[in-house]
Parts: structure tokens; C-alpha cells; sequence
């Protein structure tokens, strides 16, 4: 029994040091997270811009704008994230220089887009008429009312629901790897193509989303706990 | 200064406003009361176009605000309106939520726009309330604060929506005695109201509104005293 356990721990060690250790194998997989973050925490940033815009759009009463604001959504939120990927990366910039990881950026930016769209338009509408009506009668046009009046209560009301689709996005932004090694799956499959040991790997890798999703996720938990907080003041 | 001819609201099916015609003087204070469901506030709400009337004309110092070119904007720049439910910004301090309004629409700069704010909040009471936000206040602080931010827009008439009716019954008399300073001061006004009380003492001209349309109107004096309308009678039997 005790032979069995030191043979697997002996394989363990063995598979811990091909990945992580020799070469400076662990630097691969610090850079590829750093990317991971990087892409998401952008791509998150676009797509709050083109959230709002896509949810003042769908909000407008002006039909040109709604429905492109409409269509944006519709398509985005109908096809898979990985497909909008390729269309991005092979077609759109095909013949565009440019760094890998900005085009995950982009391409997870408008896809996030559209997801934020309805959860702004729902932190909108969340508002009370009154306020809106408040702002008007004192004179402010309707852009002003929503610019000062309306949008700071809607985002901080949303803010939860942002902080989540960072998250979200963490997991999701995985798929670009079907067009670059720079995130933390290609550092893992960099590994495999030199050990041709599959499993630890992605095994590590997954122990990784998890521990820094855990850790994100409680740190937000605990901003959002305090920002409830600060309402009732 | 406000002339009314002939305004209908309609919503859906509903008909709440059936044809009023009315002319409000500079300096006149008009309270109005009726059950409610007579489209009282329906017809306050008319006045600065929060509500977009279906047929009919009114003239603000001389300017239709129902024809299609007019600037809504400027309009309600003359005309400050509190509400019923006080509507401050619960994101904004005291001192913003009157500021806010004359540096956007008026562009007078932080330093005036304060200093007005400053003498407003003095004059309803609450100059110590600056750096508060709304949440921290009371119903009837919320509604004095309410006052002092559409009168930061220096207008020339003040329509009140019901404005003491969502407070406790021992704050109604603050908001109605800086209302009471305001008329005194001059202020053209028009006041949607349960209080009997203050319609009685501080209006110039009462109006009766029941189904949409004006029942009767006068003094207060002779609307109080001397109903002739059947339904002005039996109103007044029940909430005095």
C-alpha cells in the first residue's frame, strides 16, 4: 500500500516539475493568466462602453438606433462566443496587424456588449419614473437627466451584475485559445506538446481558474456587502 | 400668466380631463381640490407637459406650450413643480440636488449656484442639512428640500402635486407653513391638496374638480362656506 502511495506521489512530483519547474515552465503559466486578466478586465471595460450605448440605443425612441441597437443584441446573444471569435480574428482582422491578445479583447468586448446591454437597461428601468420626471421639471433635457440623474443610480445599482460578468468573462475568454497560446490554456498546452503528459496540465490549469475565481469572487462579495451598506447611511 | 382652453387627457379609453378652461393670474394662488380619480393632479401634470394633452390649448405668459415647436425646456424653467413622493436624488448631496439644475440649464457657476442653494435652504429651514443626503432626512425635510430645489431655478410659478400627501401626519405642518411663506412672498402658485385647512387659508381662488371636469370654483370662502354644487356638498360633507 505504502509502495502505491509513493509511486504516485513520486508521479506527481515527476508531472509538478515537468510543468511548472523545469525551464521556468511556471513563467508560462504567470504570463497566461496575466493575459487571462488582462483580456477580461478590457474586454469588460468595452463592453460596459458598448453596453451602455447598445441599452441607450434599445431605450431611444429614435427607430434607427433601436434597431441597431436591437439587431446587435439579437445576433450577438444567437451565436457562440467561440464562432464570434474566428469571424473576428479570421476574417475581420485578417489583414490587420495586431496584438493577439487585443483582439480577444475586442472580440470578447462586443460579445460581452450585448449582455451588459440588457442588465443596463434593466439597472435603467429599475429607476424610478419620478426621477426622471424630477430632473425634466427642473428644466433638464432628457440627455442631461440621464447623464446625472438616471445613469449614476443605474450603474451603481448594477455593479454587482458587472463585477459577475468579469467573471463570467474569466472562464468564457478560455476560447481564445482556438487563435493564440498567449492565455493560461496555452500555456498549458505548450506543456503538453513538449511532456505529452495531458492530464496535469489542464488538471493545473483548472485548479487555477478555480482558486482565482474563488478569490475574486469574495472579494467582490465583500465590496457588494459594503456598498448595500453605504446605501442605508 | 397661465391660460388653459379646453384641455382633454385622455389615457387609452379613459377620458380624465374633459374640457377645462381656466385662467390663473400672476400672483394668484389656486388649490385644488376634488375625491380622488377627478384628474386633479392629471391636470397640474398638463401644465408643464409631464403629461401631453390629447386636445386642447395652454398658454404660459403668453407662449402655447402645446404647440409642436415650443421648447418644453425653456418652459419648465419657469415653472418649478414638487411632488407628492419629493423625488430628490438619492445619489446627489442636499447642496447638489438644488445646484444641479441651475449650473446644467441655467450655467451659473458652482460659487452662485451655491450661494443661492445656501439661502434657499436657509429660508426653508434647513441651512444645517447642506452636506446630508436625502436618505438621512426626514419625509418633511425631503419635501422643504424638494421646495428649495425648484425654487433654485427662480421660477415664475410653483405647482405643488399633492405635497403633504405621503408625509406622517406631525410634518404636514412644516411643509405647508414654508408653502404658506412662499404665497406670502407673492409666488403664483397652483396646489393640489387634501388640506382643507391650508386650501381655506392661504388660496386665492379654490377649484372643485370631479369626473374630469371643474364643478366649482371661488373664493375659498365661498366654495367652503357656501357650496352650490351638489357634489362639491357631499365632498366637502365627507373630509370636513
Amino acid at each position: 500500500m505504502s509502495a502505491w502511495l509513493t509511486g504516485l506521489w513520486n508521479g506527481f512530483i515527476f508531472a509538478f516539475n515537468s510543468t511548472f519547474i523545469l525551464e521556468g515552465r511556471w513563467k508560462w503559466f504567470v504570463s497566461g493568466l496575466g493575459y487571462t486578466l488582462l483580456i477580461s478586465l478590457f474586454a469588460v471595460l468595452l463592453g460596459l462602453i458598448l453596453g451602455i450605448l447598445a441599452a441607450l440605443g434599445k431605450l431611444s425612441k429614435f427607430k434607427v438606433l433601436k434597431a441597431i441597437s436591437g439587431v446587435y443584441v439579437d445576433v450577438i446573444r444567437g451565436t457562440p462566443t467561440m464562432v464570434q471569435l474566428l469571424i473576428i480574428y479570421y476574417i475581420i482582422f485578417a489583414n490587420i496587424p495586431i496584438a493577439k491578445w487585443f483582439v480577444g479583447v475586442i472580440a470578447f468586448g462586443i460579445n460581452s456588449g450585448a449582455y451588459i446591454a440588457e442588465i443596463v437597461r434593466g439597472g435603467i428601468l429599475s429607476i424610478n419614473i419620478g426621477q426622471t420626471e424630477a430632473g425634466r421639471s427642473l428644466g433638464l433635457t432628457s440627455a442631461q437627466t440621464m447623464k446625472n440623474i438616471i445613469m449614476p443610480q443605474a450603474i451603481k445599482n448594477i455593479l454587482p451584475a458587472l463585477a459577475n460578468e468579469f467573471i463570467v468573462l474569466i472562464k468564457e475568454t478560455a476560447v481564445i485559445g482556438m487563435v493564440s497560446n498567449i492565455d493560461l490554456v496555452g500555456a498549458a498546452r505548450k506543456v503538453q506538446s513538449l511532456t505529452y503528459d495531458f492530464a496535469f496540465p489542464l488538471i493545473s490549469i483548472a485548479v487555477i481558474y478555480y482558486v482565482v475565481i474563488k478569490i475574486l469572487s469574495t472579494i467582490l462579495n465583500k465590496l457588494e456587502a459594503r456598498l448595500r451598506k453605504s446605501d442605508r447611511r | 400668466m397661465i391660460k388653459v382652453a379646453g384641455l382633454k387627457k385622455s389615457f387609452g379609453e379613459l377620458e380624465v380631463l374633459k374640457g377645462i378652461n381656466q385662467h390663473i393670474k400672476k400672483g394668484e394662488k389656486v388649490v385644488v381640490i376634488g375625491p380622488s380619480g377627478s384628474g386633479k393632479s392629471t391636470f397640474l401634470r398638463c401644465l408643464n407637459l409631464l403629461e401631453v394633452p390629447t386636445e386642447g390649448e395652454i398658454l404660459i405668459e403668453g407662449e402655447s406650450i402645446t404647440a409642436p415647436k415650443t421648447n418644453v425646456n425653456k418652459i419648465r424653467e419657469k415653472m418649478g413643480m414638487v411632488f407628492q413622493q419629493f423625488n430628490l436624488f438619492p445619489h446627489l448631496s442636499i447642496l447638489d440636488n438644488i445646484t444641479l439644475a441651475p449650473m446644467k440649464v441655467k450655467k451659473k457657476s458652482r460659487e452662485e449656484a451655491e450661494k443661492l442653494a445656501r439661502e434657499l435652504l436657509r429660508r426653508v429651514g434647513l441651512e444645517d442639512k447642506a452636506d446630508a443626503y436625502p436618505a438621512q432626512l426626514s419625509g418633511g425635510q425631503q419635501q422643504r428640500i424638494a421646495i428649495a430645489r425648484a425654487l433654485a431655478m427662480e421660477p415664475d410659478i410653483m405647482l405643488f402635486d399633492e405635497p403633504t400627501s405621503a408625509l406622517d401626519p406631525e410634518m404636514v405642518g412644516e411643509v405647508l407653513s414654508v408653502m404658506k411663506d412662499l404665497a406670502d412672498a407673492g409666488m403664483t402658485m397652483v396646489v393640489v391638496t387634501h388640506e382643507m385647512g391650508f386650501a381655506r387659508e392661504v388660496g386665492s381662488r379654490v377649484l372643485f374638480m370631479d369626473e374630469g371636469i371643474v364643478q366649482e370654483e371661488g373664493t375659498p370662502d365661498e366654495v367652503f362656506s357656501n357650496p352650490k354644487n351638489e357634489r362639491t356638498k357631499s365632498f366637502l360633507s365627507k373630509v370636513l
